[in-house]
Order: structure tokens, then C-alpha cells, then sequence
């Protein structure tokens, strides 16, 4: 399994799709290769997908530090823990400065559950940043 | 020091400046030799404890075989002192005498493997135990690297490019927003593919003098006639 595979079958969906999302995919090269994955009509929040030796991790940044309201950070990260596990299949991380959400596969997961992770990542995405707004500056 | 602690002093000490890793190359490889350094230790240990239980069933079944032989040869002592042949029953004794002997040594040997194969065993567990425990700290460590590494990829590619990625609100207002005209657009056309469907329903049944009709002077004068008459 890797980054090309996906993006590979993620592109030949196209209107196909088990999840009703069409996926643009886009390799990004470096010292660990990258697959940004657009899904259409959300393009502004892409799902960042990497493959390593055991697992699949799909990435979604949500917001920076610098985009929190320092004076409501503990209360964020309470209804962050707090809603950890109600939110399907994804679980918030910070990378650096930046808030995240993601879901880990293993690698022998089916193209079928990675398309389902990717849409579900996004959805969660757009729910997290709907609900967790007053927290932002 | 536990890894995951290792870690979060490698992230606090600064360590996540792009590019920058957590645990440099090279400890990881020594990190790694040294779980197949274990993984080598523990194929021995199995092997070893292998051949102790194989030598243990071995002693085992000796014991048993001597104990056997033993009571044989109490047997023949007894018959040998009731037909009155002392002498007989002296040499008898005599093997007994070193049955027991050998019985007693076959026994040490066989406590011995058996507790030698009860180190083994725990030996065997805690290496397994300690490998799975190396192996779980190196996938910590791998991913650890491979995400900030992947943020690093991101960053730089979206640092080229014009691109870039909004503050979270402002991407939501966006994609909330084309949701919205999409969703506009389709009830529009929703909208006025049904009223076609309706219009062009109604003109055939008018065409067909069906349904509602418009009235005329002709049709209310009849009506009237027909009431009076």
C-alpha cells in the first residue's frame, strides 16, 4: 500500500464513489511522500494522507495557535476530549502549532474503508471547526 | 526514560523545527539492531528450551523405568527370602542397592531440566514481552519522525505555491457558502422543472377538455336557461 494506489483508485472514482464525494488527489513529494486529497467542493480543507511501515494516517488540519482565543484554550481542549470519542473513527492531535484531526488505518485496510475514513475525516472536520468556532479568535 | 517521554522532551526541547527528528537515523538503527540483536537472543532461548524439555522427558521416563525395575526387583528379593535362599536374595539386594542408586541420580537430573525449562520459559516470555515492547517504541518513534516530516512536505509545498491554507473559520464560511448556492441552484431548478411539468400537464388536459375550463358567455347563459327551465 501506498500514497499512489490511493490516489490511483481515489482518482478513477470519480461519480462512483461508495460515499457520495468525488476526490482530486495530488502527490506531494518529499522526504516522506505526501497525498493531498481534495475533496470537491470542500477544497479549502484538504485531508493530507501519508503511508508508513504499519499504518495509513489521514490528516486534516484544522486550525493554528495563533487562530485560538488563549482565554477560552483549557475549555477548548475539555470539549476536545470530551468529544473524542463521540466523533466516528477520527481523534484531535496538535502537530507543532497546529490543531488536527485524523484517523489511523491499518495497511492492509481496503480502498473501500479508506474512501470511508477520507469522508468521514472531512465531515468530522467541517463539524469540529462548526461546533468548536467560539473558541477561535 | 519511557519513549513516549523521550519524545514529548525532543518536541519541547525545540526538536520541531522543520526537518529537524525526533531521535537522529542513526539511533534508530541502533535501536532497531538492537531489537533483532533481542529477536536472535530469543530464537536461542526457544531452541535451548527445546532440547531441556526433550531431556527432561527423556530423565522422566528413566525415573520411571528404574522405579519399575525396582519393585521387579523387590519382587525377586521377596520370592528368593521366602524359598530360604539368603544368598540369592543378597545379590538381589545388591542391584536393588544400585537401581536405587541410579534412581535417585536419573531424579536430581530430572529436577534439574525441569527448573532449567522453568527459567527458560520465563526467559522466553520476557524477551517476547521486551521485543513487543521495542517494536511498539520504534512504531512511536517512526510515525513520530514520518508525521512531522510529512507537515514539513506540506509545508514547503504550500509555502511554493500561491496556495494556501485559510483560518479555519474562513474555509468553513467558503465551503458552508458554495453548499448553499448549490443547494440554491438545485432548488431553483427544482422549482421550475416542476412548474414546467405542471404547466405543460394543465395545457394538455385544457387542449384535451379536461379538467377546469374557462367559462364563457355561452356556457353561463346555458346554465341560466337550464335552471329557469
Amino acid at each position: 500500500m501506498n500514497i499512489h494506489t490511493i490516489a490511483n483508485h481515489l482518482n478513477e472514482l470519480g461519480d462512483s464513489s461508495q460515499t457520495g464525494f468525488q476526490f482530486d488527489c495530488y502527490p506531494i513529494a518529499g522526504d516522506v511522500e505526501v497525498l493531498q486529497v481534495n475533496v470537491v467542493g470542500r477544497e479549502e480543507i484538504p485531508v493530507f494522507v501519508s503511508v508508513t511501515d504499519n499504518q495509513i494516517l489521514c490528516i486534516s488540519y484544522l486550525w493554528g495557535e495563533d487562530e485560538v482565543n488563549q482565554e477560552r484554550r483549557a475549555e477548548m481542549f475539555e470539549t476536545m476530549l470530551e468529544l473524542n470519542i463521540p466523533m466516528p473513527l477520527s481523534s484531535f492531535a496538535k502537530i507543532d502549532d497546529k490543531y488536527v484531526v485524523y484517523g489511523a488505518l491499518s495497511v492492509q485496510s481496503s480502498m473501500q474503508e479508506i474512501e470511508q475514513e477520507l469522508s468521514v475525516l472531512s465531515d468530522n472536520c467541517l463539524e469540529v471547526i462548526d461546533e468548536l468556532a467560539d473558541y477561535l479568535n | 526514560m519511557g519513549i513516549l517521554n523521550k519524545i514529548l522532551t525532543a518536541f519541547r526541547g525545540g526538536a520541531t523545527e522543520v526537518g529537524q527528528s525526533i531521535v537522529d537515523a542513526n539511533s534508530t538503527r541502533i535501536f532497531e539492531q538492537e531489537i533483532r540483536d533481542a529477536e536472535k537472543h530469543l530464537t536461542k532461548a526457544k531452541r535451548d528450551l527445546t532440547e531441556v524439555m526433550a531431556k527432561e522427558m527423556q530423565a522422566s521416563r528413566e525415573v520411571d523405568r528404574l522405579k519399575r525395575s525396582v519393585a521387579e526387583h523387590e519382587g525377586y528379593a521377596t520370592q528368593a527370602l521366602e524359598k530360604g535362599n539368603e544368598a540369592l536374595a543378597l545379590e538381589v539386594a545388591e542391584k536393588i542397592a544400585e537401581l536405587d542408586q541410579e534412581l535417585s541420580e536419573q531424579q536430581a537430573a530430572n529436577e534439574s531440566f525441569a527448573s532449567h525449562a522453568t527459567r527458560l520459559k520465563e526467559l522466553v516470555r520476557k524477551t517476547e514481552r521486551q521485543v513487543a515492547d521495542y517494536q511498539r517504541q520504534l512504531t512511536m518513534v517512526k510515525t513520530t519522525e514520518s508525521v512531522q516530516k510529512a507537515t514539513a512536505t506540506i509545508t514547503d509545498s504550500f509555502a511554493g505555491s500561491n496556495s494556501k491554507l485559510l483560518n479555519a473559520k474562513d474555509s468553513l464560511e467558503r465551503i458552508k457558502a458554495r453548499q448553499q448556492s448549490f443547494d440554491d441552484r438545485l432548488k431553483a431548478s427544482e422549482t421550475l422543472a416542476e412548474e414546467n411539468s405542471d404547466k405543460a400537464l394543465h395545457d394538455k388536459l385544457a387542449a384535451a377538455g379536461i379538467g377546469e375550463q374557462k367559462s364563457n358567455a355561452n356556457a353561463v347563459l346555458d346554465r341560466i336557461k337550464a335552471r329557469k327551465g
